[in-house]
Protein backbone atom coordinates (compact mmCIF):
# COMPACT_ATOMS: atom_id res chain seq x y z
CA UNK A 1 0.00 0.00 0.00
CA UNK A 2 1.39 3.38 -0.99
CA UNK A 3 -0.86 5.66 1.04
CA UNK A 4 -2.54 4.49 4.23
CA UNK A 5 -4.98 6.44 6.36
CA UNK A 6 -5.62 4.97 9.79
CA UNK A 7 -8.54 6.31 11.85
CA UNK A 8 -7.86 9.85 10.61
CA UNK A 9 -10.03 12.50 12.23
CA UNK A 10 -10.32 16.23 11.88
CA UNK A 11 -12.83 18.40 13.62
CA UNK A 12 -13.41 22.12 13.23
CA UNK A 13 -14.86 23.26 16.54
CA UNK A 14 -17.64 20.78 17.17
CA UNK A 15 -17.93 19.64 13.54
CA UNK A 16 -16.35 16.29 12.72
CA UNK A 17 -15.40 17.00 9.11
CA UNK A 18 -13.48 13.74 8.94
CA UNK A 19 -14.24 11.08 11.54
CA UNK A 20 -11.99 8.03 12.04
CA UNK A 21 -11.47 7.44 8.33
CA UNK A 22 -9.41 4.44 7.37
CA UNK A 23 -8.58 3.40 3.85
CA UNK A 24 -5.54 2.61 1.77
CA UNK A 25 -4.50 3.49 -1.76
CA UNK A 26 -2.65 0.85 -3.77
CA UNK A 27 0.42 1.75 -5.78
CA UNK A 28 -0.52 2.54 -9.40
CA UNK A 29 -4.23 2.62 -8.68
CA UNK A 30 -6.81 5.20 -9.61
CA UNK A 31 -8.63 5.43 -6.33
CA UNK A 32 -11.95 7.24 -6.32
CA UNK A 33 -13.20 9.19 -3.33
CA UNK A 34 -16.87 10.06 -3.60
CA UNK A 35 -19.63 11.16 -1.32
CA UNK A 36 -22.39 13.73 -1.03
CA UNK A 37 -21.58 17.42 -0.56
CA UNK A 38 -19.94 18.10 2.78
CA UNK A 39 -18.87 14.48 3.25
CA UNK A 40 -15.30 15.57 4.01
CA UNK A 41 -13.58 14.72 0.72
CA UNK A 42 -11.71 18.00 0.29
CA UNK A 43 -10.81 18.02 4.00
CA UNK A 44 -9.25 14.60 3.49
CA UNK A 45 -7.13 15.86 0.60
CA UNK A 46 -6.09 18.87 2.70
CA UNK A 47 -5.03 16.47 5.45
CA UNK A 48 -3.01 14.28 3.09
CA UNK A 49 -1.25 17.28 1.49
CA UNK A 50 -0.53 18.77 4.91
CA UNK A 51 -2.45 22.04 4.55
CA UNK A 52 -4.23 21.09 7.78
CA UNK A 53 -3.24 18.62 10.50
CA UNK A 54 -5.44 15.77 11.69
CA UNK A 55 -6.81 15.89 15.22
CA UNK A 56 -6.35 12.13 15.42
CA UNK A 57 -5.10 9.08 13.56
CA UNK A 58 -2.17 8.67 11.21
CA UNK A 59 -1.37 9.08 7.52
CA UNK A 60 1.45 6.94 6.14
CA UNK A 61 3.06 7.38 2.74
CA UNK A 62 5.33 4.56 1.55
CA UNK A 63 5.95 3.44 5.12
CA UNK A 64 6.54 6.91 6.48
CA UNK A 65 4.24 8.97 8.69
CA UNK A 66 3.46 12.28 7.07
CA UNK A 67 0.61 13.64 9.17
CA UNK A 68 2.76 16.08 11.15
CA UNK A 69 4.94 17.28 8.28
CA UNK A 70 4.62 20.71 6.67
CA UNK A 71 3.14 20.75 3.12
CA UNK A 72 6.47 21.32 1.34
CA UNK A 73 8.00 18.24 3.01
CA UNK A 74 5.02 16.11 2.05
CA UNK A 75 5.31 17.39 -1.51
CA UNK A 76 9.00 16.45 -1.49
CA UNK A 77 7.99 12.90 -0.54
CA UNK A 78 5.95 12.73 -3.74
CA UNK A 79 2.48 14.18 -3.17
CA UNK A 80 1.08 16.74 -5.63
CA UNK A 81 -2.45 18.05 -5.92
CA UNK A 82 -5.01 20.20 -7.66
CA UNK A 83 -7.72 22.23 -5.99
CA UNK A 84 -11.48 22.17 -6.16
CA UNK A 85 -11.54 25.97 -6.32
CA UNK A 86 -8.57 26.23 -8.75
CA UNK A 87 -5.49 27.83 -7.21
CA UNK A 88 -3.37 28.68 -10.20
CA UNK A 89 -1.04 31.67 -9.91
CA UNK A 90 -3.39 34.11 -11.67
CA UNK A 91 -0.86 36.72 -12.81
CA UNK A 92 1.64 34.23 -14.19
CA UNK A 93 1.41 32.72 -17.65
CA UNK A 94 0.23 29.14 -18.05
CA UNK A 95 3.78 27.99 -18.72
CA UNK A 96 5.18 29.88 -15.72
CA UNK A 97 2.62 28.10 -13.56
CA UNK A 98 3.86 24.74 -14.80
CA UNK A 99 7.52 25.79 -14.42
CA UNK A 100 6.81 26.75 -10.80
CA UNK A 101 5.47 23.22 -10.36
CA UNK A 102 8.88 21.85 -11.35
CA UNK A 103 10.46 23.21 -8.16
CA UNK A 104 11.21 19.75 -6.75
CA UNK A 105 12.80 18.54 -9.97
CA UNK A 106 15.04 21.51 -10.68
CA UNK A 107 18.62 21.61 -9.45
CA UNK A 108 19.84 25.00 -10.66
CA UNK A 109 21.09 27.46 -8.08
CA UNK A 110 21.18 31.24 -7.86
CA UNK A 111 24.97 31.06 -7.70
CA UNK A 112 25.19 29.43 -11.14
CA UNK A 113 23.05 32.23 -12.52
CA UNK A 114 25.11 34.95 -10.80
CA UNK A 115 28.31 33.48 -12.21
CA UNK A 116 26.69 33.51 -15.66
CA UNK A 117 27.42 29.80 -16.02
CA UNK A 118 25.93 28.19 -19.12
CA UNK A 119 24.45 25.47 -16.89
CA UNK A 120 22.04 28.05 -15.43
CA UNK A 121 20.58 28.91 -18.82
CA UNK A 122 20.53 25.26 -19.81
CA UNK A 123 18.57 24.29 -16.69
CA UNK A 124 16.08 27.10 -17.30
CA UNK A 125 15.60 25.97 -20.87
CA UNK A 126 15.17 22.35 -19.78
CA UNK A 127 12.54 23.43 -17.26
CA UNK A 128 10.73 25.38 -19.99
CA UNK A 129 10.89 22.46 -22.41
CA UNK A 130 9.49 20.08 -19.81
CA UNK A 131 6.70 22.56 -19.09
CA UNK A 132 5.90 22.85 -22.80
CA UNK A 133 5.71 19.06 -23.05
CA UNK A 134 3.28 18.94 -20.12
CA UNK A 135 1.13 21.68 -21.61
CA UNK A 136 1.10 19.78 -24.88
CA UNK A 137 -0.02 16.72 -22.99
CA UNK A 138 -3.06 18.54 -21.57
CA UNK A 139 -3.68 20.08 -24.99
CA UNK A 140 -2.80 23.67 -24.12
CA UNK A 141 0.51 24.29 -25.83
CA UNK A 142 -0.86 27.14 -27.91
CA UNK A 143 -2.09 28.88 -24.73
CA UNK A 144 1.32 28.62 -23.00
CA UNK A 145 1.98 32.37 -22.80
CA UNK A 146 -1.53 33.38 -21.78
CA UNK A 147 -2.07 34.73 -18.26
CA UNK A 148 -3.64 31.99 -16.16
CA UNK A 149 -6.46 34.33 -15.11
CA UNK A 150 -7.48 34.76 -18.77
CA UNK A 151 -7.88 31.05 -19.44
CA UNK A 152 -11.29 29.41 -19.48
CA UNK A 153 -12.40 27.36 -16.52
CA UNK A 154 -11.70 24.03 -18.20
CA UNK A 155 -8.31 25.25 -19.41
CA UNK A 156 -7.39 26.39 -15.91
CA UNK A 157 -8.22 22.95 -14.53
CA UNK A 158 -5.99 21.33 -17.15
CA UNK A 159 -3.10 23.74 -16.44
CA UNK A 160 -3.46 22.85 -12.78
CA UNK A 161 -3.13 19.15 -13.61
CA UNK A 162 -0.04 19.91 -15.71
CA UNK A 163 1.43 21.93 -12.83
CA UNK A 164 0.84 19.05 -10.41
CA UNK A 165 2.40 16.56 -12.84
CA UNK A 166 5.43 18.84 -13.22
CA UNK A 167 6.68 17.63 -9.85
CA UNK A 168 6.61 14.03 -11.16
CA UNK A 169 4.63 12.96 -8.09
CA UNK A 170 4.21 9.44 -6.73
CA UNK A 171 0.67 10.32 -5.66
CA UNK A 172 -1.52 12.79 -7.50
CA UNK A 173 -4.48 14.17 -5.56
CA UNK A 174 -7.15 15.51 -7.90
CA UNK A 175 -9.99 17.51 -6.34
CA UNK A 176 -12.92 17.50 -8.76
CA UNK A 177 -10.83 17.90 -11.90
CA UNK A 178 -13.84 17.90 -14.21
CA UNK A 179 -16.08 20.33 -12.31
CA UNK A 180 -17.58 22.82 -14.74
CA UNK A 181 -16.38 20.99 -17.85
CA UNK A 182 -18.45 19.96 -20.85
CA UNK A 183 -18.79 16.23 -21.70
CA UNK A 184 -16.03 16.32 -24.33
CA UNK A 185 -13.61 17.92 -21.87
CA UNK A 186 -14.64 15.43 -19.19
CA UNK A 187 -13.80 12.44 -21.36
CA UNK A 188 -10.48 14.04 -22.37
CA UNK A 189 -9.55 14.51 -18.71
CA UNK A 190 -10.68 10.93 -18.01
CA UNK A 191 -8.32 9.65 -20.68
CA UNK A 192 -5.54 11.85 -19.29
CA UNK A 193 -6.00 10.47 -15.77
CA UNK A 194 -5.95 6.88 -17.05
CA UNK A 195 -2.78 7.64 -19.01
CA UNK A 196 -1.12 9.28 -16.00
CA UNK A 197 -1.89 6.21 -13.89
CA UNK A 198 -0.54 3.88 -16.55
CA UNK A 199 2.76 5.75 -16.34
CA UNK A 200 3.14 4.82 -12.70
CA UNK A 201 1.56 7.76 -10.88
CA UNK A 202 -0.97 6.76 -8.25
CA UNK A 203 -4.12 8.87 -8.39
CA UNK A 204 -6.53 9.72 -5.60
CA UNK A 205 -9.53 11.21 -7.35
CA UNK A 206 -12.27 13.22 -5.67
CA UNK A 207 -15.06 13.56 -8.19
CA UNK A 208 -18.78 14.21 -8.43
CA UNK A 209 -19.12 12.82 -11.92
CA UNK A 210 -20.12 9.27 -10.94
CA UNK A 211 -19.97 8.01 -14.51
CA UNK A 212 -16.34 9.06 -14.81
CA UNK A 213 -15.43 7.58 -11.43
CA UNK A 214 -17.13 4.29 -12.27
CA UNK A 215 -15.35 4.06 -15.61
CA UNK A 216 -11.75 4.82 -14.60
CA UNK A 217 -11.35 3.93 -10.91
CA UNK A 218 -10.33 0.48 -9.77
CA UNK A 219 -11.24 1.11 -6.16
CA UNK A 220 -13.74 3.54 -4.72
CA UNK A 221 -14.12 4.80 -1.18
CA UNK A 222 -17.41 6.43 -0.26
CA UNK A 223 -17.56 9.05 2.48
CA UNK A 224 -20.64 10.38 4.23
CA UNK A 225 -20.57 12.81 7.15
CA UNK A 226 -16.83 12.30 7.49
CA UNK A 227 -17.00 8.53 7.74
CA UNK A 228 -16.18 5.76 5.31
CA UNK A 229 -19.47 4.04 4.52
CA UNK A 230 -18.36 1.76 1.70
CA UNK A 231 -15.28 0.68 -0.16
CA UNK A 232 -14.67 -1.63 -3.08
CA UNK A 233 -14.58 -1.98 -6.85
CA UNK A 234 -17.03 0.16 -8.89
CA UNK A 235 -19.51 -2.67 -9.47
CA UNK A 236 -19.86 -3.35 -5.75
CA UNK A 237 -20.19 0.35 -4.93
CA UNK A 238 -22.93 0.89 -7.51
CA UNK A 239 -25.12 -1.71 -5.84
CA UNK A 240 -24.20 -1.04 -2.21
CA UNK A 241 -27.33 -0.24 -0.19
CA UNK A 242 -25.37 2.11 2.10
CA UNK A 243 -24.19 4.18 -0.86
CA UNK A 244 -27.64 4.33 -2.42
CA UNK A 245 -29.05 5.42 0.91
CA UNK A 246 -26.42 8.13 1.33
CA UNK A 247 -27.00 9.56 -2.13
CA UNK A 248 -30.76 9.15 -2.46
CA UNK A 249 -31.85 8.96 1.16
CA UNK A 250 -32.85 5.79 2.96
CA UNK A 251 -36.25 4.23 2.43
CA UNK A 252 -38.50 5.17 5.30
CA UNK B 1 19.38 45.47 -49.57
CA UNK B 2 22.08 48.13 -49.57
CA UNK B 3 24.48 45.90 -51.50
CA UNK B 4 24.31 47.74 -54.85
CA UNK B 5 24.57 51.23 -53.47
CA UNK B 6 27.85 53.08 -52.99
CA UNK B 7 28.52 54.11 -49.44
CA UNK B 8 28.22 57.90 -49.27
CA UNK B 9 29.95 58.26 -45.92
CA UNK B 10 33.22 56.88 -47.15
CA UNK B 11 33.74 59.47 -49.89
CA UNK B 12 33.21 62.60 -47.81
CA UNK B 13 34.31 61.16 -44.52
CA UNK B 14 36.50 63.99 -43.18
CA UNK B 15 33.95 66.82 -42.94
CA UNK B 16 31.26 64.48 -41.62
CA UNK B 17 33.55 63.12 -38.92
CA UNK B 18 34.56 66.61 -37.95
CA UNK B 19 30.98 67.68 -37.47
CA UNK B 20 30.24 64.63 -35.34
CA UNK B 21 33.36 65.29 -33.27
CA UNK B 22 32.27 68.83 -32.56
CA UNK B 23 28.78 67.87 -31.51
CA UNK B 24 30.14 65.03 -29.40
CA UNK B 25 32.48 67.26 -27.47
CA UNK B 26 29.68 69.73 -26.82
CA UNK B 27 27.54 66.86 -25.52
CA UNK B 28 30.32 65.65 -23.28
CA UNK B 29 30.75 69.15 -21.91
CA UNK B 30 27.00 69.39 -21.26
CA UNK B 31 27.07 65.98 -19.64
CA UNK B 32 29.92 67.01 -17.35
CA UNK B 33 28.14 70.19 -16.33
CA UNK B 34 24.98 68.22 -15.73
CA UNK B 35 26.80 65.73 -13.53
CA UNK B 36 28.57 68.44 -11.56
CA UNK B 37 25.35 70.38 -11.01
CA UNK B 38 23.23 67.42 -10.08
CA UNK B 39 25.85 65.24 -8.42
CA UNK B 40 24.02 65.09 -5.13
CA UNK B 41 20.65 64.47 -6.77
CA UNK B 42 22.11 61.57 -8.73
CA UNK B 43 23.78 60.25 -5.60
CA UNK B 44 20.54 60.38 -3.65
CA UNK B 45 18.65 58.81 -6.53
CA UNK B 46 21.15 55.95 -6.43
CA UNK B 47 20.83 55.52 -2.67
CA UNK B 48 17.04 55.69 -2.95
CA UNK B 49 17.24 53.14 -5.77
CA UNK B 50 19.03 50.76 -3.43
CA UNK B 51 16.41 51.37 -0.75
CA UNK B 52 13.62 50.76 -3.25
CA UNK B 53 15.28 47.47 -4.24
CA UNK B 54 15.55 46.51 -0.59
CA UNK B 55 11.76 46.79 -0.28
CA UNK B 56 11.33 45.04 -3.63
CA UNK B 57 13.20 42.05 -2.16
CA UNK B 58 10.40 41.29 0.30
CA UNK B 59 7.63 42.46 -2.04
CA UNK B 60 8.85 39.98 -4.66
CA UNK B 61 7.64 37.14 -2.43
CA UNK B 62 4.50 38.99 -1.43
CA UNK B 63 5.60 40.24 1.98
CA UNK B 64 5.10 43.83 3.08
CA UNK B 65 7.98 44.60 5.43
CA UNK B 66 8.56 48.10 6.79
CA UNK B 67 11.68 47.18 8.76
CA UNK B 68 14.09 48.55 6.20
CA UNK B 69 14.58 51.99 7.76
CA UNK B 70 15.76 50.12 10.86
CA UNK B 71 18.10 47.90 8.84
CA UNK B 72 19.37 50.99 7.05
CA UNK B 73 20.10 52.66 10.41
CA UNK B 74 22.08 49.64 11.57
CA UNK B 75 24.12 49.63 8.35
CA UNK B 76 24.73 53.36 8.62
CA UNK B 77 25.78 53.35 12.27
CA UNK B 78 27.89 50.20 11.97
CA UNK B 79 29.81 51.56 9.00
CA UNK B 80 30.14 55.07 10.42
CA UNK B 81 31.55 53.77 13.70
CA UNK B 82 34.05 51.63 11.83
CA UNK B 83 35.18 54.58 9.74
CA UNK B 84 35.49 56.92 12.71
CA UNK B 85 37.04 54.53 15.24
CA UNK B 86 39.00 52.10 13.06
CA UNK B 87 40.51 53.34 9.86
CA UNK B 88 39.47 50.39 7.75
CA UNK B 89 39.32 50.40 3.95
CA UNK B 90 36.00 51.70 2.63
CA UNK B 91 35.14 48.38 1.00
CA UNK B 92 35.43 46.60 4.36
CA UNK B 93 33.31 49.28 6.01
CA UNK B 94 30.61 48.89 3.36
CA UNK B 95 30.70 45.13 3.75
CA UNK B 96 30.22 45.46 7.51
CA UNK B 97 27.32 47.86 6.95
CA UNK B 98 25.76 45.27 4.65
CA UNK B 99 26.33 42.19 6.80
CA UNK B 100 25.37 43.63 10.22
CA UNK B 101 21.65 44.21 9.46
CA UNK B 102 21.48 40.93 7.52
CA UNK B 103 22.62 39.05 10.62
CA UNK B 104 19.90 40.74 12.62
CA UNK B 105 17.26 39.98 9.99
CA UNK B 106 17.42 36.24 10.69
CA UNK B 107 16.36 36.32 14.38
CA UNK B 108 13.81 39.02 13.53
CA UNK B 109 12.39 37.10 10.57
CA UNK B 110 11.95 33.73 12.24
CA UNK B 111 9.11 34.87 14.52
CA UNK B 112 7.84 37.82 12.47
CA UNK B 113 7.45 36.05 9.11
CA UNK B 114 4.78 33.83 10.61
CA UNK B 115 2.59 36.92 10.37
CA UNK B 116 0.82 37.89 7.18
CA UNK B 117 -0.16 41.09 5.43
CA UNK B 118 -0.88 44.05 7.64
CA UNK B 119 0.25 42.19 10.80
CA UNK B 120 3.71 41.69 9.32
CA UNK B 121 3.77 45.36 8.34
CA UNK B 122 2.91 46.46 11.89
CA UNK B 123 5.44 44.11 13.51
CA UNK B 124 8.20 45.39 11.22
CA UNK B 125 7.23 49.02 11.91
CA UNK B 126 7.71 48.10 15.56
CA UNK B 127 11.17 46.75 14.83
CA UNK B 128 12.14 49.94 12.98
CA UNK B 129 10.99 52.11 15.87
CA UNK B 130 12.85 49.96 18.41
CA UNK B 131 16.07 50.40 16.42
CA UNK B 132 15.55 54.14 16.02
CA UNK B 133 14.75 54.68 19.71
CA UNK B 134 17.69 52.47 20.62
CA UNK B 135 20.01 54.85 18.78
CA UNK B 136 18.26 57.89 20.28
CA UNK B 137 19.12 56.56 23.74
CA UNK B 138 22.61 55.27 23.01
CA UNK B 139 25.12 57.72 24.43
CA UNK B 140 28.03 56.13 22.63
CA UNK B 141 26.59 57.40 19.33
CA UNK B 142 25.58 60.81 20.75
CA UNK B 143 21.91 59.92 21.16
CA UNK B 144 19.50 61.99 19.15
CA UNK B 145 22.30 64.19 17.75
CA UNK B 146 23.98 61.24 16.06
CA UNK B 147 27.43 61.12 14.54
CA UNK B 148 28.68 64.07 12.54
CA UNK B 149 31.83 64.75 10.62
CA UNK B 150 32.08 61.30 9.08
CA UNK B 151 34.69 61.52 6.31
CA UNK B 152 33.07 61.64 2.89
CA UNK B 153 34.15 58.35 1.38
CA UNK B 154 31.18 57.59 -0.87
CA UNK B 155 30.76 59.25 -4.23
CA UNK B 156 28.78 58.70 -7.39
CA UNK B 157 31.19 55.93 -8.35
CA UNK B 158 30.68 53.79 -5.27
CA UNK B 159 26.94 54.47 -5.13
CA UNK B 160 26.32 53.59 -8.76
CA UNK B 161 28.60 50.56 -8.51
CA UNK B 162 26.67 49.27 -5.48
CA UNK B 163 23.44 49.89 -7.35
CA UNK B 164 24.71 48.02 -10.40
CA UNK B 165 25.81 45.00 -8.36
CA UNK B 166 22.48 44.86 -6.52
CA UNK B 167 20.46 45.24 -9.71
CA UNK B 168 22.53 42.52 -11.36
CA UNK B 169 21.74 40.20 -8.47
CA UNK B 170 17.99 40.80 -8.75
CA UNK B 171 18.05 40.43 -12.52
CA UNK B 172 19.94 37.14 -12.36
CA UNK B 173 17.48 35.80 -9.78
CA UNK B 174 14.68 35.90 -12.35
CA UNK B 175 13.94 32.57 -13.98
CA UNK B 176 16.09 30.54 -11.59
CA UNK B 177 14.56 27.83 -9.43
CA UNK B 178 14.55 30.27 -6.52
CA UNK B 179 13.16 33.13 -8.60
CA UNK B 180 10.25 30.99 -9.80
CA UNK B 181 9.59 29.87 -6.21
CA UNK B 182 9.43 33.51 -5.06
CA UNK B 183 6.85 34.32 -7.73
CA UNK B 184 4.80 31.31 -6.67
CA UNK B 185 4.88 32.38 -3.01
CA UNK B 186 3.85 35.91 -3.98
CA UNK B 187 0.87 34.60 -5.94
CA UNK B 188 -0.44 31.92 -3.55
CA UNK B 189 1.68 30.83 -0.62
CA UNK B 190 -0.34 27.74 0.36
CA UNK B 191 -0.42 26.44 -3.21
CA UNK B 192 3.32 27.08 -3.49
CA UNK B 193 3.95 25.03 -0.36
CA UNK B 194 2.06 22.03 -1.73
CA UNK B 195 4.41 22.20 -4.72
CA UNK B 196 7.37 21.58 -2.43
CA UNK B 197 8.42 25.19 -1.95
CA UNK B 198 9.69 25.95 1.55
CA UNK B 199 8.02 29.33 1.83
CA UNK B 200 9.46 30.21 5.24
CA UNK B 201 13.05 29.73 4.06
CA UNK B 202 12.44 31.80 0.92
CA UNK B 203 10.72 34.61 2.81
CA UNK B 204 13.52 34.65 5.38
CA UNK B 205 16.14 34.77 2.64
CA UNK B 206 14.45 37.74 0.99
CA UNK B 207 14.01 39.61 4.27
CA UNK B 208 17.73 39.08 4.89
CA UNK B 209 18.67 40.18 1.38
CA UNK B 210 16.47 43.27 1.78
CA UNK B 211 18.15 44.03 5.11
CA UNK B 212 21.60 43.70 3.51
CA UNK B 213 20.71 46.05 0.65
CA UNK B 214 19.12 48.58 3.04
CA UNK B 215 22.23 48.40 5.22
CA UNK B 216 24.45 48.99 2.19
CA UNK B 217 22.36 52.03 1.26
CA UNK B 218 22.62 53.30 4.83
CA UNK B 219 26.39 52.87 4.86
CA UNK B 220 26.72 54.72 1.54
CA UNK B 221 24.45 57.53 2.66
CA UNK B 222 26.37 57.98 5.94
CA UNK B 223 29.58 58.46 3.96
CA UNK B 224 27.89 60.65 1.34
CA UNK B 225 26.22 63.13 3.72
CA UNK B 226 28.93 63.01 6.48
CA UNK B 227 26.39 62.29 9.19
CA UNK B 228 24.03 59.77 10.73
CA UNK B 229 21.29 60.57 13.21
CA UNK B 230 18.22 58.64 14.37
CA UNK B 231 15.98 61.24 12.72
CA UNK B 232 17.01 59.92 9.33
CA UNK B 233 15.52 56.49 9.93
CA UNK B 234 11.95 57.16 10.90
CA UNK B 235 8.78 55.31 9.91
CA UNK B 236 8.38 57.96 7.19
CA UNK B 237 11.64 56.83 5.64
CA UNK B 238 10.39 53.24 5.47
CA UNK B 239 7.23 54.45 3.76
CA UNK B 240 9.28 56.50 1.28
CA UNK B 241 11.11 53.34 0.19
CA UNK B 242 7.83 51.53 -0.26
CA UNK B 243 6.46 54.42 -2.31
CA UNK B 244 9.53 54.37 -4.60
CA UNK B 245 8.99 50.69 -5.27
CA UNK B 246 5.23 50.87 -5.76
CA UNK B 247 5.30 54.00 -7.93
CA UNK B 248 7.99 52.50 -10.12
CA UNK B 249 6.30 49.11 -10.31
CA UNK B 250 7.25 45.81 -8.74
CA UNK B 251 6.84 43.48 -11.71
CA UNK B 252 10.51 43.89 -12.66
CA UNK B 253 13.55 44.98 -10.62
CA UNK B 254 14.00 48.02 -12.86
CA UNK B 255 10.63 49.34 -11.66
CA UNK B 256 11.80 50.34 -8.15
CA UNK B 257 14.83 52.07 -9.69
CA UNK B 258 12.63 54.07 -12.05
CA UNK B 259 10.39 55.01 -9.13
CA UNK B 260 13.30 56.09 -6.95
CA UNK B 261 14.91 58.13 -9.74
CA UNK B 262 11.60 59.74 -10.69
CA UNK B 263 10.59 60.71 -7.15
CA UNK B 264 14.08 61.91 -6.23
CA UNK B 265 14.32 64.06 -9.34
CA UNK B 266 10.73 65.32 -9.27
CA UNK B 267 11.30 68.20 -6.83
CA UNK B 268 14.33 69.28 -8.92
CA UNK B 269 12.35 69.06 -12.14
CA UNK B 270 9.53 71.04 -10.58
CA UNK B 271 12.00 73.65 -9.38
CA UNK B 272 13.55 74.05 -12.80
CA UNK B 273 10.21 73.94 -14.61
CA UNK B 274 8.55 76.06 -11.95
CA UNK B 275 10.96 78.96 -12.13
CA UNK B 276 10.88 78.96 -15.93
CA UNK B 277 7.09 79.24 -16.12
CA UNK B 278 6.74 81.42 -13.04
CA UNK B 279 5.37 79.10 -10.38
CA UNK B 280 6.73 80.47 -7.12
CA UNK B 281 8.70 78.19 -4.82
CA UNK B 282 7.01 76.80 -1.76
CA UNK B 283 3.79 74.94 -1.00
CA UNK B 284 2.49 75.00 -4.59
CA UNK B 285 5.38 72.84 -5.75
CA UNK B 286 4.90 70.44 -2.88
CA UNK B 287 1.27 70.25 -3.90
CA UNK B 288 2.27 69.50 -7.51
CA UNK B 289 4.68 66.87 -6.26
CA UNK B 290 1.86 65.18 -4.39
CA UNK B 291 -0.56 65.53 -7.29
CA UNK B 292 1.85 63.85 -9.72
CA UNK B 293 2.40 61.05 -7.24
CA UNK B 294 -1.35 60.57 -6.88
CA UNK B 295 -1.82 60.62 -10.64
CA UNK B 296 0.80 57.89 -11.11
CA UNK B 297 -0.82 55.69 -8.49
CA UNK B 298 -4.32 56.25 -9.88
CA UNK B 299 -3.58 55.88 -13.57
CA UNK B 300 -0.59 53.54 -13.54
CA UNK B 301 -1.41 51.05 -10.81
CA UNK B 302 1.37 48.75 -12.03
CA UNK B 303 3.90 51.57 -11.77
CA UNK B 304 5.73 53.90 -14.12
CA UNK B 305 7.77 51.02 -15.51
CA UNK B 306 4.55 49.48 -16.89
CA UNK B 307 4.33 52.39 -19.37
CA UNK B 308 7.04 50.74 -21.40
CA UNK B 309 5.18 47.44 -21.51
CA UNK B 310 1.89 49.13 -22.40
CA UNK B 311 3.58 50.94 -25.24
CA UNK B 312 5.08 47.66 -26.43
CA UNK B 313 1.71 45.93 -26.31
CA UNK B 314 0.01 48.71 -28.27
CA UNK B 315 2.70 48.48 -30.94
CA UNK B 316 2.17 44.74 -31.18
CA UNK B 317 -1.58 45.24 -31.53
CA UNK B 318 -1.14 47.86 -34.23
CA UNK B 319 1.30 45.56 -35.96
CA UNK B 320 -1.32 42.80 -36.04
CA UNK B 321 -3.97 45.18 -37.34
CA UNK B 322 -1.78 46.47 -40.15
Amino acid sequence: MLLELERVSRSFGGVHAVDRCSFAVRQGDIHGLIGPNGAGKTTLLNLVSGLIQPTGGSIVLAGRRIDRLPPHRIAALGVARTYQNIRLFPDLSAISNVIAGEHLRRRDTVLESLLLLPSARREQETARERARALLARVGLLERAEERAANLSYGEQRRVEIARALAADPAVLLLDEPTAGMNPAEVSAVGRLIAEVASQGHTVLLVEHNVKLVMSICRTITVLDFGEVIAEGPPAAIATSPAVIAAYLGAKP
Amino acid sequence: MAGGEPRPTETGSTPVDHRYDASLSVNLQDLRDFFLTYQSVIGFAGINGLLALSVYATLSCGQLSLANAGFMAIGAYASALLTVHASLPFAVVLLAGTVAPALLAVPLGLPVLRLRGVFLAIATIGFGEVVRLGFVNWEYTNGALGLVGIPQRAGLGSILAALAVTLFLFLRLRGTRTGCALEAIREDEAAARTMGIDSTAHKLAMLTLGAAVAGLAGALEAHFTFMVSPGGYTFGRAVDMLVFAVVGGTAHPLGPLVGAAFLTALPEILRAAGSSIGIPPGPLRLFLNGAILLAVILFLPEGIASLWRRYGRRRVREGHAA
